[in-house]
């Protein structure tokens, strides 16, 4: 038998910086393959279509001055991921990202099922934009796509940060509203986490999501260097009475600016739909019925409304509600074409409609929009703003729906037999 | 059949070089040309007691060396030609193994004893030479002691070489009895007693079953303590390594002999020649070992399901065992430090120390502080550098809040210590004192720093001071430094360091070059301290280490410039080839990326030429170094990388035909991952010559297996990298996949290491797998993959039912079901809602604790609800 001798290392580290070295390249070249593997599945996920006319021309040489591509020709549509898009540049990149967003449609009348099927939460007051993190940064745009902030965040990918949140080539993207007063993004949804699309899933697994992934990655913490501003799930609840109760009366680290419903069947929807919805009403909004740009109520409802071809006044919904049409006189007198958003007000002639839609509009043309618009008001907006002027849709006709919803849904009682 | 080959075998060991050669050559002709003459010659010699010895005992070896050897492949081979021999030569030549057990000369008996358990070693899992045990321990009592001592020795040999599985208990039972009798103090013979106990050291992975029964044990254990005890000082080392192997391989049997355990080892430790005493310092080491494992792996709670609880030994010996362990400390060597071989009580004690620390935590401070306190001013060298050592070993176990204060008090004198004092010993375990405050006190973890504002500039000094000193104490000052930077790792925008960052780049330069560089591993410590300072840099400093590329590319450079060099010296300059390459490595990873990446690339040209003309030197560890490097360059370069793949090429071929050293292979492939991932589509030109590389790896048995998993792991970075232009390579690429899977699907259960294998191997398939569906997606070529479907779900399946996947593998595993649902679309949906995979398994990851899993199950869900719908 051999001399048995056993020896320990001494005054040694068990591992070599060698042994560090081969490990952490072993650890790069897993990680890399993870995130190029994720990178395959996510263009198959998260590729969102990028609507283009002109995929060609550089997008630098169009300026605001040109007139805006023709959304009628919509035909030639490139794929595109937001790893893409963020290479964008000026109004292109603006245009993409305003579309990015699920617009939600104005209440005019109840949902079936709202305590079934929907959640409610109480919105924040405030901007409301897309953040997206990747590379190492992290952007907010507001809902035109030009850029509120440009910041690090503990968002996986958010900010030059080694190790902390993940693959350096995983991006998130989330649906926030920027509040002010305490300089905190509130999520209020969540399209794409660590590279991975939610576009398709219900809104009920992405608010689940979204409230157990947020925190893991420290973005609700206070901020810190590598994290500029704080972010912060609001909270949301099945529209049941206590539901909705304590999203309207519940007391809230921030102002509130109306109620926002979710279908909680329902995707992530770019656009306006008709699956998440906003209400509003004098104690839960400062801002209830539009203001001015000065900041005060005007006498009357001020509309936008898009030009089309021939005159046509149409709402920014898809397909786009006719409302009106202008004499081509006019239009090229005052120098109007296609596309431009013009502001009118509703004359006392009011909106008639004809069992529940529209029919006619007494409109009076004030001139064209402020340039930081990007759409047409919507057909819902428009309705919902007159009603408030008018009859609004009060919160007890919210609680009066889901109660009698619940009656129905009482089982009949039933007498023991034994 | 047998030839005359007394001559041949003297003359093999013949001084004379020719007369040697020519014997050797005619030896391996008669090997060659017959096989079984050649080995029954060899037997007959060895049994001969009329033949010379040095003939006999070198019979005996070459003999061994035709049955064994090192190298799987060939060792493969040997046990095929021995079984594929006739059995009257098999037969007659273990008569002359059996036969030789009782011949007059020692030697020539033990290496009859060698051999016999190499034949059993082949035979006794075909079943074959049934025989052998029995007629072993036959009339083993009437045997002269010189037969018994050698058939002993057999029996000690043949457990060693042969697994227990294969051996039936009742013939376990038989060689236990024989061995512990043996060894009983009873036995007269001091040859015999030896022989046994040794065997015993050997035998003790077969008596699991004599463990388990108490009577049994207790005799077992009795004999062993007893044998402690002989005068006989070889027999004493032997049971205390007996006691040593009990401790680690029957840790939850020991609570009823612990207190006499105690008894015996601190008596060898105080008294004992030193051979013994390291032995007995051992077996608590031993203890302490287990038990570190059995709390990291419960946390410290007594957990129902633990296989193993912890009974807490340790604790309990604490009052004896730490002021035993304390008194050895101070019995150093003079100049244990610049030996690098040295081994002595003092060194065991000291480990020991540290060992006991880690497995009882807090406790231990109390009784190791009066012994520091009062030792660490004495004039005597050997007091305070042993109060020095005690107080490094107990930094790592005990809560921070525990030694805080005492390590804030302890500063200042161990940095003064570290400049004036006198003896190099102490210099050196202080240098390595601070070393290990740093490592386990430092850090971002640590609520209150031990390093401040105040005393950074202070440390900072005393350890480039240092760095001039003694080459023992000036690399135990590099090691400092590395860990003083680690601690700096996430420390954010603003590092302590960087007003002394540049002092101390050029310190540790400096200490790379000095004379002495190469001894105690001075130039080595210089350089891995320079790595983790560079890793641990932030921004502020990027610039100084961009000054640093072109100073190592120059280093690096002078290296490979071709002068005359001895072995010893070119062996150094290979050495130093692997330090800069590292580096570099280091460098490119930390500057690689944007902001600095465009200015650190302006030396990729020139750093990749020195690369490649590192693989023009024969130096494994300098290629592995290069290989990792060129993957980080790689990965920073993207796709321009492709400009150097026409003359890389040939390297990264050879990488992998390198089977002997088998890390480069490894690291090649590493690298070939990179490269896909840089180039993407670029990298099909070189795609043929890779697979076809790849492929025989695969098939050769003589690469090390651990190889083999990250090469399945390639095949899918390359589908990735290329798409459907993997279409080539895909018919000779899924059967071995596919055969692997079946390989894979149910591990043995052998024992950890396996299950670890297997795992490991099941990873790599399906990184494969997923590679090639991604790469494959919206392809025509994906019809190509529909009809292994079946075959991978069932893998899937299997690999769930078998219950031993670990969490990488489930991972992969859940994301190859969403990649086989996205990819083949409709055409699967009906075979992937029969698979157990999209139920139970996909259920399971999707409620997992592991975000990576949950996430990977819910692509796979979302894939699947599509490929359904569809």
């Amino acid at each position: 038998m051999a001399p048995h001798e056993i020896r320990r290392p001494f005054k040694r580290r068990p591992i070599s910086d060698q042994q560090k070295r081969r490990e952490l390249s072993l650890l790069r070249q897993t990680q890399h393959r993870s995130d190029a593997q994720q990178r395959a599945r996510n263009l198959a996920s998260s590729v969102i279509s990028l609507q283009s006319s002109s995929p060609d021309v550089d997008p630098e040489i169009l300026s605001e001055a040109v007139p805006e591509l023709d959304e009628g020709t919509e035909s030639e549509s490139s794929s595109f991921d937001v790893r893409q898009a963020s290479r964008l540049r000026g109004p292109e990149a603006r245009k993409w990202f305003a579309r990015q967003l699920m617009l939600p449609e104005w209440m005019i009348d109840v949902p079936d099922n709202l305590s079934q099927d929907w959640y409610v939460l109480a919105r924040p007051a405030g901007k409301r934009c897309f953040v997206v993190s990747s590379d190492g940064t992290t952007v907010s745009r507001v809902r035109n796509g030009s850029i509120l902030h440009h910041f690090p965040s503990a968002l996986p990918g958010g900010a030059r940060k080694k190790g902390a949140s993940g693959p350096a080539n995983s991006y998130s993207i989330l649906d926030c509203i920027f509040h002010e007063s305490d300089q905190t993004y509130y999520v209020i949804d969540m399209v794409c986490w660590r590279g991975y699309s939610l576009y398709e899933c219900t809104a009920e697994f992405r608010f689940f999501w979204m409230q157990s992934k947020l925190a893991e990655t420290g973005a609700c913490d206070p901020p810190s260097f590598y994290h500029k501003f704080r972010f912060s799930a609001v909270p949301f609840y099945n529209c049941d009475q206590s539901g909705l109760h304590s999203a309207y009366t519940g007391s809230l680290p921030y102002v509130k600016d109306g109620l926002l419903f979710y279908n909680k069947h329902a995707h992530y929807h770019t656009g306006n739909t008709p699956l998440v919805l906003i209400w509003k009403d004098e104690s839960c909004s400062q801002y209830v019925i539009d203001t001015d740009n000065n900041g005060e109520v005007p006498n009357q409802q001020h509309i936008v409304l898009e030009l089309q071809e021939e005159g046509k006044l149409v709402t920014s919904d898809d397909p786009p509600v006719p409302f009106s049409c202008l004499n081509a006189d006019f239009v090229k007198e005052s120098g109007l074409s296609s596309g431009s958003l013009i502001r009118f007000a509703i004359g006392d002639g009011g909106l008639k409609c004809v069992d529940g839609r529209f029919e006619k509009a007494d409109l009076q043309y004030i001139g064209v929009s402020n340039r930081a618009r990007a759409f047409a008001d919507s057909y819902s907006k428009i309705m919902f703003q007159y009603m408030a002027r008018h009859s609004p849709l009060k919160v007890e006709d919210l609680a009066s729906t889901i109660s009698h919803e619940n009656q129905q849904d009482k089982p009949p009682e039933v007498d023991m037999s034994d | 059949m047998a030839m005359e080959v007394t001559q041949l075998l003297i003359n093999a060991q013949s001084i004379d070089g020719t007369v040697r050669k020519h014997a050797e050559e005619s030896l391996k002709q008669f090997q060659e040309q017959n096989l079984a003459g050649f080995l029954l010659s060899l037997a007959g010699e060895l049994a001969n007691d009329e033949k010379p010895v040095d003939s006999r005992k070198l019979a005996g070896l070459v003999l061994k060396n035709a049955l064994d050897a090192k190298e799987q492949h060939r060792k493969y081979e040997l046990v095929q030609r021995w079984l594929a021999l006739d059995m009257s030569t098999k037969s007659q030549i273990r008569a002359f193994l059996l036969k030789t057990l009782s011949a007059p000369v020692p030697d020539v008996r033990s290496t009859a004893s060698q051999v016999i358990a190499k034949v059993a070693g082949i035979e006794l899992p075909q079943k074959q030479w049934p025989e052998l045990i029995v007629s072993l321990l036959s009339n083993i009592h009437q045997l002269p002691a010189h037969v018994k001592q050698a058939t002993l020795e057999t029996l000690g040999y043949l457990c060693e070489e042969v697994s227990p599985d294969v051996v039936e208990q009742e013939h376990v039972n038989k060689i236990l009895t024989a061995v512990v009798q043996g060894m009983n103090a009873a036995e007269g013979n001091n040859d015999v007693r030896l022989a046994a106990t040794r065997a015993l050291y050997m035998a003790l992975g077969f008596a699991q079953a004599n463990f388990n029964n108490d009577m049994e044990r207790d005799y077992i254990m009795r004999v062993v303590c007893e044998a402690t005890l002989s005068p006989e000082v070889k027999i004493r080392q032997a049971a205390f390594e007996c006691l040593v192997s009990i401790a680690s391989t029957y840790y939850e049997k020991l609570a009823h002999y612990m207190q006499d355990i105690f008894n015996i080892t601190a008596k060898a430790v105080r008294e004992d020649d030193e051979s013994v005493a390291l032995q007995a310092i051992e077996f608590w080491s031993s203890i302490c070992d287990e038990e570190i494992d059995i709390l990291e792996e419960y946390g410290g709670e007594f957990a129902g399901d633990s296989d193993v609880p912890c009974f807490y030994f340790t604790k309990q010996a604490l009052p004896g065992l730490v002021p035993l362990l304390l008194e050895t400390l101070l019995k150093q060597e003079e100049d244990q430090d610049l030996d690098e071989g040295a081994w002595n009580i003092a060194m065991a004690g000291g480990t020991c120390l540290g060992l006991v620390a880690r497995a009882v935590g807090d406790d231990i401070v109390p009784h190791v502080m009066p012994f520091i306190e009062e030792k660490i001013s004495k004039p005597d060298w050997r007091e305070r550098e042993a109060a020095t050592y005690a107080f490094g070993s107990i930094l790592e176990g005990p809560s921070a809040d525990k030694l805080m204060a005492i390590v804030n008090a302890a500063l200042t004198f161990m940095l003064n210590a570290l400049t004036n004092d006198p003896s190099n010993h102490v210099k050196d375990t202080t240098a390595w004192t601070l070393g290990r405050i740093f490592e386990f006190l430092h850090g971002s973890t640590i609520e209150t720093p031990i390093i401040t504002q105040a005393n950074c500039q202070q440390i900072i000094t005393v350890l480039i001071q240092s760095m001039n000193d003694a080459p023992n104490v000036a690399e135990k000052a590099c090691g400092a430094l590395y860990f003083l930077a680690q601690g700096y790792e996430d420390i954010g925008p603003n590092s302590p360091l960087t007003p002394f960052f540049q002092e101390i780049i050029q310190s540790l330069l400096a200490v790379a070059h000095r004379e002495d560089a190469t001894e105690s591993r001075l130039r080595t410590a210089a350089y891995e301290a320079l790595n983790e300072v560079v890793r641990c840099s932030t921004d502020e400093t990027s610039t100084m280490v961009l000054q640093l590329v072109p100073v190592i590319m120059l280093e690096l450079h002078n290296t490979l410039e071709g002068e005359k060099l001895s072995l010893d010296e070119r062996e150094k300059q290979n050495e130093l080839q692997g330090l800069l390459c590292g580096c570099l490595q280091v460098i490119i990873q930390k500057l690689g990326s944007e902001p600095t990446k465009s200015a650190f690339m302006q030396y990729a040209d020139q750093m990749m030429g020195l690369f490649l003309r590192v693989f023009g030197c024969r130096s494994a560890t300098a290629h592995e170094e290069a290989m990792l490097a060129i993957g980080a360059l790689a990965y920073a370069a993207g796709p321009s990388f492709a400009k150097y793949m026409p003359e890389f090429y040939k390297y990264l071929e050879m990488g992998l035909q390198n089977f002997e050293e088998y890390q480069v292979c490894a690291v090649t492939v590493g690298v070939v991952g990179d490269i896909c991932r840089a180039l993407e589509d670029k990298i099909l030109p070189y795609c043929d010559g890779i697979m076809t590389q790849l492929l025989k790896d695969l098939s050769s048995n003589q690469l090390h297996r651990s190889v083999k998993p990250p090469i399945f792991s390639c095949f899918g970075d390359i589908a990735l990298a290329i798409g459907e232009d993997f279409d080539k390579y895909w018919r000779y690429s899924m059967p071995m996949l596919q055969s692997a899977a079946e390989l894979s699907a149910h591990s043995s259960g052998a024992d950890d290491e396996m299950t670890e294998y297997t795992n490991s191997l099941r990873n790599g398939i399906l990184e494969a797998y997923s590679g090639i569906f991604q790469g494959f997606k919206n392809s025509p070529k994906t019809q190509l993959l529909i009809p292994f479907a079946p075959h991978i779900l069932q893998f899937l399946d299997s690999i769930y039912m078998e219950k031993d996947m670990d969490e990488v593998v489930m991972k992969t595993a859940i994301g190859v079901l969403g990649d086989l649902a996205d990819t083949l679309g409709s055409h699967v949906g009906g075979l992937i809602q029969q698979s157990v995979s999209s139920k139970e398994f996909l259920n399971e990851c999707l409620s997992s604790e592991d975000h990576t899993i949950k996430e990977a199950a819910e692509w796979a869900k979302h894939a699947i609800t599509r490929a359904i719908s569809v």
